[in-house]
């Protein structure tokens, strides 16, 4: 094969892997925008640790990027990937088991000395002693290429090598044919106070991507055609943090209400935080705030006062927030309360991804305080929880609870661009009227009366102890206090009566339905297809609405013999549904292990329920 | 709006009975809040209150105004988001020495820091009255309480301190056997743009009856306590016949015609916190009135004109700007 031969791939998983300081993350980002731009259909998975900066070059310091990409419609960031890039011995040997047999690895000869390998607790070189037999690996001093690349120019010896990751890029650039103007233009604006950094990186990208021509390391380089027959319509790359801050921001807008965030940061939801305070001018106000108990305090506040109130956070921060959120259910104030997932209990895993606050959000209070939950499946489909989050907050006058994880969090996807005049208002009409009014009174929904402060004639006291029923006014009265605790509860299980029943995605009926909600959605999907393709009678079904379940569930499952939820937890939504449908038998399949299930051992263990007796 | 009209302190009853113990100090305080609103010129419809939980923070119910009855130690926090949402309410805390300054203390120093213009009056009766006597962070040392019995061990804060170490812009004390006094103080309170710190002295009838007896009983007030006046000489005693002199630094009994005058304007928090140690000395008058008056811009006002100078700035968003940003491409 000639170094110039271009070979045509459909489905190509990567993985960069570096220190923490390599800026793995970044090229990661890089290569994802520009293969978005080519018209592939792609997913990532972004794996970093905890520690911003772990001691360089140990395991613990590792950060990973993956990405898949596609000339078809893929649904995960892929099960193994294809090329391995390894910038030192301790992402080499934390990495590798992985790469697929045959697989390219590329690696950095230039972080390979004695001490790197001491470092990463190596006692022999991996690149001679054989361990990496079976992978097509490629050796490249990228250390020094990027300090040659750069040797006319005017900078540090530290910062030139800090351009490694570009040179790196620019070799895997030319490896899938990608352009490299999308990640200059980047560059060029990133760096517009710092010119010469712009132009280092741009050289070291350039340089990079020449010398994967010229120095014929790789035996050929590869296209990935765009996607056929893709939907039309006007796309954009989203990352799921990134999606969740623009669709609160939507959907306030689409409830006619200016947004209000009160937060405090906390891995991995902070980036909802920082994005949606770059949006002040749409009519956005955010408050970090002291802690996260004050975060849903201002929020519940704001929306008291007739802005639509929201709060970010994760599992601990949730649990800080928990007697905040029974004070907005007793109140009857809209509330958003986003909780991006991660591994637990206690700090857990902060930058792992986990499915493990679903009961939390479903009983995480005192009282009887139901709250409706709803799950976003990927980055793109963030934005649309978002907004179904602030419909249901402000048309039934509740707080909501939408779940998120580090997995949708930090990954990316091609996003189609919902048509604007296509988004449905759902517009809140604040009480004026003096005439008869009582803050208690309800619509046909059993939402409350909405009465802002300022308005003449309104005056109302609202809080946590229990109000009668008719008036409002504290009541101490048992039949009363069942009522309220009655019409709490009759309010959020009729918010079904507003959301469509899911379709299973596959066989009709038959021998088994899997039921997945959140981001174990792309795993199961793209499992369940290939099994069906296999002529297995098995179906998908993703829940995006955890409470209140939506009508018609009980018909759907009776269609078929076996039903399993996989899930990044022991068993939460299984345990819900075994006892909302004590009819069927729910059985589990948990993955705690800090990482998203894989297609392939999820195909496997559907294979394994349908063989058993 | 329709034309304003004068406001009475009857307009602010609410219909609810009011439900303190006979002879609490709550009572004043409720008609000195009452009072002053009335006077300040600002539509009925405008006045929030939120509370947390304890005797005092019944007090919503009981005030024809908009209000909320929060959670244990949150007031502030809930009435930051209500005023920063809308600026043009007048927005007041109502917390005491338990709600405010233990469950709630973070709450507390963070609003004052943060100058949310809102007016706080911190209810001190030195005890855990709703949850019938325990000692709380003001509670003197070695008192006898419920969950005490062998004397408090817990050295007491000082609100004034406390207020003043945060940051507060506005620091004053008043009590509740003074209604004169108090609505003084509650007025200087309101008219002050930013976060307004007042402690009451609320006397427990049930739990801690007495416990500022010694300085707010008629017979001794006038010796036992100075008010502080800006721009006036801290004169005191019962024939108004004793003054206080400072250097800044230490504070001496003087005749009345040798003492130095009040300002609570000064730069720095170090004059008033000098004054605030006169309550740890037994031989000296405490100080009663304002502390502490500076002016700093607003939490409230300084996120206002920020959204408005990006969104000049940038141009005001709309959905389509949100979501059609330059990055990206068409599929045909």
């Amino acid at each position: 094969m000639s170094s110039e031969e271009l070979t045509r791939q459909d489905d190509v998983t990567i993985r960069f892997a570096g220190d923490s300081g390599d800026g793995m993350q970044l090229t990661g980002m890089q290569f994802t925008a520009t293969t978005a731009t080519v018209g592939n259909d792609l997913a990532t998975f972004p794996d970093f640790p905890a520690e911003i900066r772990a001691p360089a070059g140990t395991r613990a310091g590792v950060s990973g990027y993956q990405i898949h990409f596609s000339s078809r419609d893929i649904y995960t960031p892929g099960d193994d990937p294809s090329v391995l890039v390894a910038m030192n011995p301790a992402a080499l040997i934390t990495n590798y088991k992985d790469l697929k047999p045959g697989g390219i690895l590329l690696v950095n000869t230039g972080a390979f000395t004695e001490s790197d390998l001491k470092k990463a607790g190596l006692d022999s070189n991996p690149l001679t002693d054989g361990t990496l037999s079976g992978y097509r690996v490629v050796k490249e001093d990228i250390n020094q290429r990027t300090m040659e690349a750069l040797a006319d120019t005017e900078l540090s010896k530290k910062d030139k090598l800090r351009c490694k990751n570009f040179y790196t890029l620019g070799m895997v650039y030319w490896l899938y044919s990608r352009p490299l103007e999308p990640t200059m233009e980047w560059l060029k604006e990133k760096f517009a106070k710092k010119p010469e950094l712009a132009e280092a990186n741009t050289k070291a990208l350039k340089a990079g991507y020449n010398h994967g021509e010229l120095l014929r390391l790789f035996q050929g380089h590869y296209e990935v055609p765009k996607v056929e027959n893709a939907p039309k319509g006007t796309y954009r790359n989203i990352m799921g943090n990134e999606a969740l801050a623009i669709g609160l921001v939507a959907g306030a807008r689409l409830a006619g209400l200016k947004a209000f965030l009160g937060s405090y940061p906390i891995t991995p939801a902070t980036d909802i935080l920082q994005h949606m305070s770059l949006l002040k001018n749409y009519d956005v106000i955010t408050c970090q705030m002291e802690d996260e108990i004050a975060g849903i305090c201002t929020a519940i506040g704001a929306s008291f006062a007739g802005r639509l109130g929201m709060t970010t956070t994760s599992g601990p921060g949730l649990a800080l927030k928990t007697e905040a959120a029974g004070l907005a259910v007793i109140t009857e104030l809209p509330l958003v309360i986003v909780d991006v997932q991660r591994g637990g209990p206690s700090t857990g895993l902060p930058t792992k991804v986990e499915q493990s606050d679903l009961l939390q959000a479903m009983f995480g209070r005192n009282g009887e305080a139901p709250i409706p939950v709803i799950a976003c499946a990927t980055p793109s489909d963030a934005f649309d929880c978002a907004v179904e989050a602030c419909r249901i907050a402000t048309q039934y006058m509740t707080p909501v609870l939408l779940l998120s994880d580090n997995y949708i969090a930090n990954g990316a996807e091609p996003w189609k661009l919902p048509v604007i005049d296509e988004l449905k208002p759902f517009p809140v009409e604040f009480a004026t009227d003096p005439e008869g009014f009582s803050p208690y009174s309800r619509d046909e929904k059993l939402a409350r009366n909405w009465a802002k402060p300022g308005t003449p004639g309104l005056m109302h006291r609202i809080g946590g102890l229990e109000k009668d029923a008719v008036t409002g006014n504290v009541s101490y009265d048992p039949e009363n206090h069942m009522k309220m605790t009655e019409i709490r509860e009759a309010k959020i299980m009729g918010i079904r009566d507003s959301i469509p029943t899911p379709q299973p995605h596959g066989a009709e009926s038959g021998d088994l339905l899997v039921v997945a909600w959140g981001s174990t959605m792309g795993a199961t999907r793209a499992a369940v297809e290939r099994l069906h393709k296999e002529g297995v009678t098995v179906a998908h079904l993703h829940l995006r609405h955890i409470w209140p379940l939506p009508q018609g569930l009980d018909e759907i499952f009776s269609r078929y013999k076996k039903i399993v939820v996989p899930e990044m937890n022991m068993g939460q939504l299984a345990r819900l549904l075994q006892s909302e449908y004590p009819d069927y038998r729910f059985k589990k399949f948990s993955k705690v292990m800090g990482k998203p299930f894989r297609a392939r051992e999820l195909k496997a263990h559907f294979a394994e329920i349908l063989e058993e007796k | 709006m329709s034309e304003l009209q004068q406001l009475k302190a009857k307009d602010f009853k609410s219909d609810q009975e009011v439900r303190w113990c006979p002879g609490c100090g709550d009572y004043s305080i409720l008609s000195g809040v009452q009072a002053t609103m009335a006077d300040m010129g600002v539509p009925q419809e405008n006045f929030v209150i939120v509370s947390g939980i304890g005797c005092s923070s019944r007090f919503p119910y009981y005030m024809e105004t908009y209000g909320m009855h929060s959670i244990h130690g949150r007031a502030n926090a809930i009435a930051t988001g209500v005023k920063v949402a809308n600026p043009d309410l007048s927005v007041w805390v109502i917390t005491g020495d338990g709600d405010g300054l233990s469950i709630g203390g973070n709450h507390m120093i963070h609003s004052l820091r943060r100058n949310v213009d809102m007016k706080i009056i911190l209810f001190n009766n030195e005890i855990y009255g709703l949850t019938k006597g325990q000692y709380s962070p003001t509670t003197p040392m070695g008192q006898r309480t419920k969950t005490s019995p062998y004397g408090s061990l817990d050295a007491p804060f000082n609100p004034i301190q406390l207020a003043l170490g945060a940051g507060a812009t506005f620091v004053a004390r008043t009590m509740d056997v003074n209604p004169k006094h108090m609505k003084t103080v509650l007025r200087a309170a309101a008219e002050h743009k930013g976060a307004a710190f007042v402690e009451v002295w609320q006397n427990c009838v049930i739990f801690n009856d007495g416990a500022f007896k010694s300085w707010t009983e008629k017979a001794v007030r006038d010796e036992e306590t100075v008010n502080l006046v800006a721009g006036e000489k801290m004169i005191f005693g019962k024939d108004q016949d004793k003054g206080l002199k400072t250097d800044g630094c230490k504070i001496e009994i003087c005749s009345a015609e040798d003492a130095s005058v009040w300002d609570p304007t000064h730069e720095s928090p170090g004059p008033a916190f000098v004054m605030s140690q006169l309550d740890n000395d037994p031989n000296m008058p405490r100080p009663m009135g304002v502390l502490r008056s500076v002016s700093r811009p607003t939490l409230d006002q300084q996120v206002w004109d920020q959204v408005g100078a990006v969104t000049g700035t940038k141009g005001e968003g709309s959905l389509k700007d949100l979501l059609y940003t330059k990055d990206v491409w068409e599929v045909k």
